[in-house]
């Protein structure tokens, strides 16, 4: 199935070069990062993790979303996500490859990274997170992949497939919860000292997901003969709004129980991020912006009207994908660290080498991500000709 | 041969589990036994802790010069990449829940030296995901700078921010060194091992050495009879951030 990536129109090349370059820039600034340090950033003492850790978070729950699409298919037998549960899993496929490509980019000796599996230290989430995010790719690479042999064959899945999905459902799941952990379970950094994290996690993670997927669909739609049919997008928009509902409603609940009981260490962080702190916001204007658009979104999404029409459902998908990045990208790893656990506010800011690498990333990615649809939608047009 | 795709698929998957046995054996014994430390006369000391006297110290700051040209740590001379093992912080900052507005004016601004807690339970070693930070049997916490993978979660769980991280290259902001304790790598995290290489040689740390009030107390916390235990004994004391539950053994007398 592989040629059909290979054959493509002028657009199709157009937009691979397009992503081989932005990646390529990344790559040659990641050269300069691996000679000189991660000084290259604009990461410090006090803030120890940013950019790439925000989206690596951020990732992992487009990832997990994957089994939106899929557990409705498999489980409820509903139909008409039949013709998206590959695209589910290939997209997870590329988030996962760009969560660990985040990774390794924010180590300070990579090439130490397999460390990680000849001294595995249980004790530690981030190795919990290897474990449960490397089995979620192999998952979905065996699934979608087998998936679409059968149907470029006009056979059904192979009966051992089965098995496999059931197991990604609860898998999906951990892996976004596994993350959560990686904050959630320290001490030392109250703001993230919250049970109700992993949930927020996945409430935004199937917010973005399904965003996600709507617009590409859309896309898609416009540019080839791939179809999901209006039916599918409708319940894809009525989960990411129930969704973002959700999340929403977290993030209130985190806000009343810190604000509410007060305890200056929890409240200091929030201070910083929706305020500022002694004149030092950098945060701020993200913060509310991210705050707005969740409005902007929930206003669009939850009226049947403005969620059936293509340009407003646009909209709100794009607002819902900024507003959970900021919220669960620099939103949430930033304020963990200001003010440092002695009170210093040293804020932090990615520096344009970051920048670029981060770009280079999510360009690998999407260049993944347009590959594996490629020959999926080659697949279904073979089929529907 | 004809290998059947089956067969070099089973091939693949016991040559994968042979591989992971070693480690995943190796992990488990792990969980139980803590690294041996090794034998000497001063040695002997079975917790190792450390008391802070703020009454005597006067903040010149001796303790952190000596340490940091012991262990060869750079200046950057800025916050950004800045690497410290041992420095201070005025009171406040360091007890911050110790602090209201009619605080004793002799302990307002006051420099307070802070440095790792070599903690009993330490979370810098729960949470590395490569066992590069662990306890050792006396309590000290160790780090292996040739394992440690540069992923800064020590720091991020670290409640005193006692770990720092080799931004770039150290070697050109190293100012005087007065031992041969090695240089690290860039893309590694670094903090203070009260002393490790000279406990092993018998000697005290070298920040209590460097004290010339006496104000930094360095034994064994297990010896009713050892200079830690009879100073605690006369004295009230205060550890930072007791109520996380990470068992800091640095003492502090105010």
């Amino acid at each position: 199935m592989l040629e059909k990536a290979l054959i493509g129109g002028r657009r199709y090349w157009g937009l691979i070069i397009l992503l081989v370059v932005i990646a390529g820039v990344g790559f040659i600034f990641y050269l300069r990062q691996l000679s000189y340090g991660l000084g290259i950033t604009g990461l410090s003492r006090d803030v120890p993790w940013g950019l790439y850790v925000a989206n690596f978070t951020f990732l992992v729950g487009v990832a997990a979303s994957a089994v939106m699409v899929v557990l409705p298919y498999y489980l409820h037998n509903y139909q008409q996500f039949g013709k998206l549960t590959t695209l589910g899993e290939f997209l997870a496929v590329a988030a996962v490859i760009m969560c660990i490509l985040f990774i390794v980019l924010d180590q300070g000796q990579p090439a130490r990274l397999y460390h990680v599996i000849v001294y595995p230290s249980p004790n530690s989430m981030l190795f919990w997170d290897m474990v449960v995010l490397n089995g979620y790719l192999l998952l979905n690479v065996v699934i979608g992949w087998a998936t679409l042999n059968a149907e470029s064959k006009s056979e059904p899945p192979p009966a051992w497939v089965r098995p496999l999905v059931l197991l990604s459902i609860p898998w999906a799941f951990s892996i976004h919860t596994v993350t959560a952990f990686i904050y959630s379970g320290l001490a030392a950094r109250p703001f993230w000292l919250t049970a109700i994290m992993a949930p927020r996690f996945l409430a935004s993670a199937f917010a973005s997901g399904p965003a996600l997927l709507i617009l590409i669909c859309l896309i898609m739609r416009r540019f080839t003969k791939f179809n999901p049919g209006n039916e599918a997008l409708e319940k894809l928009a009525q989960i990411a709004t129930y969704a973002t509902i959700a999340t929403v409603f977290f993030l209130l609940l985190e806000l009343f129980t810190v604000y509410y009981a007060g305890i200056p260490a929890h409240m200091i962080h929030f201070q910083y991020l929706l305020f500022g702190l002694e004149g030092k916001a950098a945060l701020v204007p993200w913060m509310w912006t991210s705050i707005l658009l969740a409005c902007v979104a929930l206003a669009l999404l939850i009226n049947p009207a403005t969620r059936r029409r293509e340009n407003t459902l646009i909209a709100a998908c794009g607002a819902v994908l900024v507003f959970t990045w900021i919220d669960k990208g620099l939103a949430l790893m930033v304020p963990g660290f200001i003010p440092s656990p002695t009170g210093q506010i040293l804020e932090y800011s990615p520096t344009l080498p970051e920048v670029l690498m981060t770009l280079g990333v999510w360009a690998l990615g999407f260049l993944l991500l347009t590959i594996l649809y490629k020959i999926t939608i080659s697949v279904k047009e073979e089929r529907a000709a | 041969m004809e290998v059947s795709k089956r067969r070099f698929l089973k091939l693949i998957g016991l040559t994968v589990l042979g591989v992971l046995a070693r480690p995943v054996f190796g992990a488990l014994s792990r969980l139980k036994a803590a690294r041996a430390s090794p034998a000497g006369a001063y040695f002997a000391g079975k917790r190792w802790g450390m008391v802070v006297n703020l009454k005597s110290c006067t903040g010149c700051a001796a303790c952190v010069d000596a340490c940091h040209s012991a262990h060869a740590v750079p200046s950057f001379g800025n916050p950004k990449e800045e690497i410290k093992w041992i420095w201070t912080i005025p009171y406040e900052e360091a007890f911050p829940e110790q602090n209201h507005e009619l605080i004793k004016k002799e302990l307002r601004g006051l420099p307070t030296p802070v440095l790792c807690n070599h903690c009993d339970n330490p979370p810098c070693a729960q949470v590395c995901p490569v066992g590069a930070i662990w306890k050792r049997e006396d309590g000290l916490v160790m780090q292996d700078y040739h394992r440690c993978i540069g992923c800064r979660y020590c720091m991020v769980a670290c409640p005193y921010g006692a770990v720092s991280f080799n931004w770039r290259d150290p070697r050109p902001f190293i100012g005087k060194r007065n031992s041969d304790f090695p240089i690290r790598k860039p893309g590694v995290v670094e903090r203070c091992n009260f002393c490790e290489e000279r406990l092993a040689k018998d000697l005290r740390p070298a920040c209590v050495e460097a004290c010339k009030e006496k104000a930094l107390v360095f034994g064994d916390l297990e010896d009713a009879g050892s200079e830690v235990r009879r100073t605690l004994d006369s004295h009230y004391s205060l550890r930072r951030k007791p109520e996380l539950g990470t068992k800091p053994k640095v003492y502090y007398i105010v």
